[in-house]
């Protein structure tokens, strides 16, 4: 869902929102990479160890009405802190504590002016740009089964 | 009544071990990765995610395995694993207009804004065993894909309008209204009480047995109720799962999970308080799951009946209490099974009563046959 569905307070929470969302459905084998890649990796602590639990998913009756439980789903999640202070959090599907974990690094890091453009640029988009291809091929396989159905004229 | 007994430990032991070689098979043959059943067997994944009411793809897979594939016994074993962990959040509705589409077709529309995309559908196949399947060693390949039939530029993998909303600008289908002050009832947390709204209804039959409101909306299409269905429209794909964290204030993905959806269209003539205009059943299931997701929009227009003012005329997938009662394959199957356990008291006493009541009467057949 594209965070400009909602009305955001800021731009500043959309570009978290945004950053957030693509941490959070990459690969965390790919944010472990990242990671790795990176030239000065801060200290850092937790401020809350990773969590697993449960989100409850919701839907709505007909799409747009009343509200519902539908299941739920794993969740993890987890907050830490830089050595300067800044705080992260990750709340990742499933039930990767590590993943948790990197996006909560990367969400404290991109908090922080100084490495913001760097991060989004080395990090983020490599992520939405792998994202997008895999959507574009799965678009391309389902795109192939598009169907033209004619009516036959029947008596006459 | 079950009365507790004691001892068996051994035997018991010792069945669990044969389960286990037996749940192993054959050692001479490769043993299924979780990995395998995810990807090989998946649509028995997304059974099991949907009843089981969890949607973790390597957690089903591997009740799928730990239960040699008996799909009940895997909803049970995920139902149970649930229990354990803590809820950390309830999501926004999840969007289901925005869902980025692997299939989307319309009974009821031939042309459609957003067009038809059939998707890995089982429709128009032949059913015949395709015994090249039988040899692993063939190439997997099915051979390139041919292009596509129409060139029109697809926004079926975009946005696709929802069928119900075009024919809702012309105020010809009732309409679904949100009210996001009112409380989401969950079962999961209170007992079910009647008569139920509509979210638990839906919450119920989301997780209920696949079977058993497949024959419940069999039966209102031969006759045990009237609901006159067209589907309106079949979708599936990935949706976004969003939360509001508390420490954050906003709503951020976390991450996308796989719907089938179905809205029916229904006839309904019209009452003195409302105009002749088609009703909605509606079906939301976890992973792809059409046969599930039909069922399911069947069975909730049926139950919408009463709110109508429609007779059902006493049908069975019209009745509230009887449908939602008995849709839960974990509760159903444990009552059912229960009584395997040792009920050698409860039928001692049956058996003690049965010998009187026969011994009385034979001794009053023979003072009858005395005088």
């Amino acid at each position: 869902m594209d965070a400009t569905r909602q009305e955001p307070p800021s731009t500043r929470t959309t570009e978290r929102q945004a950053w957030l969302a693509e941490l959070a459905l990459a690969p965390a084998s790919a944010l472990e990479a990242a990671w790795g890649a990176l030239a000065d990796q801060p200290g850092w602590r937790h401020l809350r160890q990773p969590e697993l639990g449960l989100a409850m998913v919701r839907g709505r009756a007909g799409g747009t009405g009343q509200a519902f439980n539908l299941g739920e789903m794993t969740i993890t999640r987890t907050t830490v802190e830089l050595a300067e202070g800044t705080i992260g959090h990750g709340h990742v599907a499933g039930r990767n504590p590590r993943h948790a974990e990197l996006v909560a690094l990367f969400d404290a890091l991109l908090q922080q002016p100084a490495r913001q453009a760097d991060l989004v640029a080395r990090v983020i988009a490599p992520l939405a740009a792998a994202r997008a291809a895999a959507v574009r091929t799965e678009q391309a396989a389902t795109e192939a089964t598009r169907v033209t159905f004619f009516t036959m004229v029947r008596g006459e | 009544m079950y009365v507790a007994v004691k001892g068996g430990e051994r035997a018991i032991e010792n069945a669990h071990r044969l389960l286990a070689e037996q749940r192993r098979g054959d050692p001479a043959v490769p043993e299924l990765t979780l990995a395998q059943i995810e990807n090989q067997l998946g649509l028995a994944v997304d059974r099991v995610m949907a009843e089981g009411s969890l949607y973790d793809r390597e957690l089903a897979a591997l009740a799928v395995r730990q239960a040699q594939g008996d799909l009940v016994e895997a909803v049970f074993l995920l139902r149970a694993f649930r229990t354990t962990l803590p809820r950390l959040a309830a999501s926004r509705p999840v969007d289901t207009a925005a869902m980025r589409l692997r299939r989307r077709i319309s009974a009821v529309f031939k042309d459609l804004p957003g067009g038809q995309v059939l998707g890995p559908t089982y429709d128009y196949t032949h059913r015949l065993l395709d015994f090249s399947l039988a040899q692993p060693t063939r190439a997997d390949t099915p051979g390139p894909r041919r292009g596509a039939e129409t060139a029109e530029p697809g926004t079926a993998a975009g946005h696709s309008p929802k069928v119900a909303e075009l024919l809702a600008r012309e105020g010809l289908i009732e309409p679904e209204v949100a009210d996001d002050d009112a409380p989401v009832g969950d079962l999961t947390r209170d007992p079910l009480c009647f008569p139920a709204g509509r979210d638990l209804r839906l919450q119920a039959l989301a997780r209920g047995d696949e079977g058993f409101l497949l024959g419940l909306a069999y039966s209102t299409q031969r006759g045990y109720g009237k609901t006159h269905p067209f589907a309106g429209e079949i979708r599936m794909g990935a949706v976004a799962v969003e939360i509001v964290p508390e420490e954050l204030g906003f709503a951020i993905t976390v991450g996308e999970i796989t719907l089938t959806e179905c809205e029916m269209i229904n006839q309904f003539k019209g009452s003195a308080t409302e105009p002749a205009q088609f009703t909605r059943g509606y079906g939301l299931c976890f992973g792809q799951g059409e046969r599930k997701a039909m069922a399911m929009a069947l069975v909730d227009r049926a139950l919408k009946g009463a709110a109508l003012g429609e007779d059902s005329g006493g049908a069975p997938a019209a009745d509230q209490e009887f449908v939602l009662m008995h849709a839960d394959n974990v509760e159903a199957q444990g009552f059912v099974q229960h009584l395997k356990l040792p009920h050698h008291v409860d039928f001692q006493a049956e058996l003690g009563l049965v010998r009187s009541l026969r011994a009385a009467a034979s001794a009053g057949t023979e003072a009858e046959a005395e005088p």
